[in-house]
């Protein structure tokens, strides 16, 4: 066993979408200890300022101190029963310090003021023994105090508090909708995750907040066994940045598209998604081979996220430009002297890409990062033109800034906390435009829905993206339903055919639940929002093969 | 205190079995110790240390079960967990397909704990860092890399015999070597039980002279090529296809073992003839524990045997289901090769492409277990037996099947990542779009 235990789900569906397994941080307990109140904000309070002293007195010149517990609440089940119910709850204290300009870091879950006391001497000894062969001293972007302050997602019904039973009725019930219409196997799932954080700073801050995200999905698979064919159909939902209430599936949070598919914005009809699903596998089957070569993409934004994500999320991460990331993840090609043009074309003029982490319902939305920098909104790419990176504290100055971007997280308290992405998203177009109306402007084109396979490489300029979804466009009309469908494209390329995005009404987010970043890895939530969005000319190859 | 002894951790488990009144009851104990040095651009980044010691208690009635977690050990904090446990199990939902626990086992010996790795300390991983970043300096090349270190034991105890114990240690270092300019990237791997095997100054040289060497890559184009997969690049693909061994998702068509008109392809040649895929915790470079976390002995056993697929993996519900033996899945695996070295295999190619790693592997199609990816840190191209130039990375959409069954040569398998496998060569391998990524 590793630092972490891991849910695998290779036979729960998920496998090929997630990397085969989930994180679990935490211990398994009953699902009533997630119900028992935070920890009260004064004793938080008390405990920090035990590793602000001793981190002074030990010689740190700057410290800052996370205590986070941690709840998670997994659903898993299959056709007509509960695979498995995880409550897990982590609880314990972070502290990083700066002692002869570097950083050092420990955690425990001895969380008594001895506890405390001898976790933070370790950091700060963590810190002196590696300054010995430290080159680059930590130059920190000041941030003033924010006194104590509070901060919660705005939620209006807290997943915790509704009961297990009313949870598994409902995957129960989709799944048997699925059967109903078709499918051959469905697995669903239920994600729901609360970080109750206090940080404290030797700035003068004292953060506590509640964040709440929620993810339902599903596999819902078609099998032939007499053809030896299968093929499934994922949920087209989207993690949020919200309570239980995403799951009230309100029409007024719909949006119709062409041939009868619904997307949806800030909530959604988990059943209604899986009797479609359970259709278009079956539909799936006979779907005609993709003839490869150029199209013209039509990308909805429940496909057109995790693009974003890769393509321009990922690549101005500041400590990927910088080389941070070069033994895991890799490094960017938006690199510094490209920005420092001033003229380095991203995408067409179209494209405006903002980062922020204060957009309603999504999964980057905080009131304060982990390191206590209020949360904001600012762009990457203005009219084409890469503008700015994602940065934080000890990275800002590269950038001639003297304020961090307030992009800093830690997966759980005994994680160190870095740079991770906030949301990143595509503005809507400002002509009235809907879907309908650019399909019909297309020639010879595809219109793809869904996250299905992804690949990128470690500086991001060569891509692969598949979908779950993919229709013919012939003409300005959908003429059917094709299959092995995969694009490719360079990232700069890609992003200089867009030519046309629909307006602000047929904006939503997708999102990502379990990003991965780092050694020791740790995850991230994050958001992208986007209109549905035209791309001219895109390299189409056929993923279909033979065996034996 | 994180590591216990074999006897210290049945104590415990004992104790919490003397406290149940439930039909049935299982007890996991884990601990372990965890380090790691991180560094990139020539300097040490973060580094840190962990300790973990947990207990979790199932308790069953009937088809019933719960569990409850704890990670502190006097007697009223593990009766309390127990009760919970037992409390929970009452009020779960029968479970349909509970299969129950296990009487006492045997279960094979292995050597997978080191001292010297669990000696490491704060010294040893800043010592690592400098051994590798270092001469990288010395030559205008820079470093980023990874170290982590790991002690732990597993112990598991049921109410109806069963107890099973293991402790382990293992070491994990990587280094990505670029030149100043970043046109030229290398990237070396290792993993050992035992840190006495670590060298990462020597393991790092390997990574410097890939950088080097994969200065001003040419482009070629994509199509179809011979190429020699070094082991780190050949894992990956099979490691998929080792995690696709599931008879029941053969049984229920949806598996690239699945077989047109119903039932799996168990017992049909699927690959060349040359290839055999077995596990077996005794192996001495890869040791692994004895059994499952299911309390299941892992015992030698072959999955593919001459190109023949002999084994899937089972849960012990869909084994009973079928009336099959419940064969466990692997805990890593050994592909047999051959003899030649890698220079052998280079040496023996007229034309072709040297992969050293590839990078961002994702399912395209779980029916033909195609899968994309793109080679990363060092490819070159080989003309005449040599090595001739180094060109730029490639995508691929390839599946492991066909791989198989395009084999030309193997040479001698190396440890990569827990397992076993040998640098293949493979004719028709498919690139299908460059990459200017370095």
């Amino acid at each position: 066993m590793k630092r972490r235990d891991f849910i695998q789900l290779s036979s729960m569906g998920l496998g090929a979408m997630m990397g085969a397994s989930i994180p679990v941080l935490g211990n398994v307990v009953p699902v009533e200890q997630l119900l028992e109140p935070a920890v009260d904000a004064a004793i938080k309070k008390k405990m920090a300022d035990v590793a602000l002293n001793v981190a002074k007195s030990k010689g740190a010149t700057y410290t800052d101190v996370r205590i986070g517990r941690y709840l998670q609440q997994y659903l898993f089940t299959r056709e007509t029963r509960v695979q498995n119910i995880v409550n897990a709850e982590s609880y314990g204290v972070g502290i990083r310090v700066i002692a002869n300009g570097t950083w050092g870091f420990a955690a425990t879950s001895d969380v008594s003021n001895e506890g405390i006391a001898k976790c933070t001497e370790t950091a700060v000894a963590i810190a002196k023994a590696n300054s010995k062969i430290q080159t680059e001293p930590v130059v920190l972007a000041p941030q003033k105090g924010v006194g104590e302050v509070t901060w919660k997602t705005p939620i209006k019904k807290n997943a915790f508090e509704v009961p297990v039973q009313e949870k598994i009725d409902l995957l129960m019930k989709v799944n048997g909708e699925a059967m109903k219409n078709g499918a051959g196997f469905v697995t669903s799932n239920l994600f729901f995750v609360n970080e109750q954080k206090y940080f404290a700073s030797s700035d003068g801050s004292y953060i506590d907040q509640d964040i709440h995200r929620i993810w339902p999905t599903f596999t819902v698979t078609a099998v032939d066994k007499q053809a030896g064919k299968f093929k499934s159909r994922d949920a087209i939902s989207s993690p949020m940045g919200m309570g239980y209430e995403y799951l009230d599936g309100l029409a007024s949070e719909k949006i119709a598209g062409p041939n009868g598919l619904v997307g949806y914005r800030n909530s959604y009809d988990m059943v209604e998604d899986a009797i479609m699903s359970a259709k278009q596998a079956k539909e799936k089957m006979t779907a005609k081979s993709v003839m490869p070569g150029k199209y013209d993409l039509v990308l909805d934004p429940n496909h057109l996220g995790l693009t974003i994500h890769e393509s321009v999320g990922h690549p101005t991460e500041l400590d990927r430009v910088l080389g941070y990331e070069a033994n895991y993840a890799g490094t960017s090609f938006a690199t510094l002297d490209k920005w420092k043009t001033k003229s380095f074309n991203y995408g067409s003029k179209q494209v405006n890409i903002v980062a922020d982490k204060t957009q309603p319902y999504t999964l980057g939305t905080v009131g304060y990062d982990d390191e206590g920098v209020p949360c904001k909104e600012w762009d990457l790419i203005k009219d084409g033109i890469l503008v700015n990176y994602q940065a934080i504290r000890d990275q800002v100055n590269i950038l001639g800034e003297n304020a961090s971007h307030g992009c800093c997280y830690a997966d759980n308290w005994n994680s160190v906390q870095f740079q991770r992405m906030p949301n990143v998203s595509l503005r809507p177009g400002k002509e009235k435009l809907n879907v309908q109306e650019m399909i019909k402007g297309v020639e010879k084109g595809i219109y793809i829905i869904g996250r299905g396979s992804y690949s990128i490489d470690q500086q991001r300029y060569n891509f692969q993206f598949g979908g779950q979804l993919f229709y013919e466009i012939k003409n300005g009309e959908i003429v059917g339903m094709l299959d092995d469908v995969a694009y490719q494209s360079n990232t700069q390329e890609f992003w200089n055919s867009c030519v046309q995005i629909c307006d602000k009404d047929d904006y939503r987010t997708f999102g990502s639940f379990f990003d991965g970043k780092g050694q020791p890895s740790q995850v991230s939530a994050v958001s992208h929002g986007s209109s549905t969005t035209r791309f001219n000319g895109v390299n189409i190859i056929n993923t279909g093969r033979k065996i034996g | 205190m994180a590591i216990l002894t074999k006897e210290e951790a049945k104590k415990i488990i004992d104790k919490v079995l003397a406290f149940s009144k439930a039909d049935e009851m299982s007890v996991n104990l884990t601990g372990s110790r965890t380090g790691n040095i991180r560094y990139a651009r020539n300097t040490v980044s973060t580094s840190g240390e962990s300790y973990d010691l947990s207990l979790s208690v199932t308790a069953v009635y009937g088809k019933r079960s719960g569990t409850s977690t704890i990670n502190e050990f006097d007697d009223k904090s593990l009766e309390k967990t127990v009760r919970r446990a037992e409390e929970i199990a009452r009020l779960a939902p029968e479970n349909p397909e509970y299969v129950p626990m296990l009487g006492p086992q045997t279960y094979l010996e292995s050597n997978t704990f080191l001292q010297s790795t669990a000696d490491i300390n704060p010294e040893y991983r800043a010592k690592v860092a400098f051994d590798s970043i270092d001469p990288c300096r010395k030559k205008n090349l820079t470093a980023a890399g990874y170290l982590e270190d790991t002690t732990d034991f597993f112990a598991m105890g049921n109410s109806k015999g069963l107890f099973g114990y293991n402790k382990s240690t293992s070491v994990e270092f990587s280094v990505t070597v670029r030149s100043a300019d970043g046109t030229g990237s290398g990237y070396v791997s290792r993993d050992f039980n035992d840190a006495a095997k670590l060298n990462a100054k020597a393991s790092t040289e390997i990574a410097m002279q890939k950088a080097m060497a994969s200065v001003s890559a040419k482009a070629l184009e994509p199509g179809k090529y011979t190429v020699i997969l070094e082991p780190t690049a050949a894992l990956d693909l099979i490691q998929n296809m080792m995690r696709s061994i599931d008879a029941r998702n053969a049984d229920e068509g949806r598996s690239f073992l699945s077989k047109k008109g119903g039932g799996t392809r168990l017992g049909e040649k699927l690959f060349d003839e040359r290839v055999t895929i077995y596990s077996d915790p005794t192996n001495i470079d890869i040791p692994k524990a004895g059994f499952s976390l299911d309390g299941r002995p892992q015992e030698k056993v072959t999955w593919v045997d001459k190109g023949v697929v002999k084994n899937m993996a089972y849960s012990r519900f869909w084994a009973q289901k079928q009336g099959v033996k419940a064969v466990p899945p692997p805990q890593g695996f050994i592909m047999t090769g051959g003899t030649q070295s890698l220079a052998d295999l280079i040496k023996g190619t007229q034309k072709g492409i040297l992969v050293t790693r590839l990078w961002y592997i994702r399912a395209v199609d779980p029916q033909t277990l195609l899968y994309t990816g793109l080679t990363r840190d060092g490819t070159f191209y080989i003309e005449n037996g040599q090595i001739k130039y180094p060109v730029k990375n490639f995508r691929f959409n390839e599946s492991p099947i066909i791989m198989l069954n395009n084999l030309e040569a193997m040479g001698v398998p190396a440890r990569v990542n827990g397992s076993m496998i040998p640098p293949l060569k493979i004719r028709d391998f498919t690139f299908t779009s460059l990459s200017d990524a370095v």
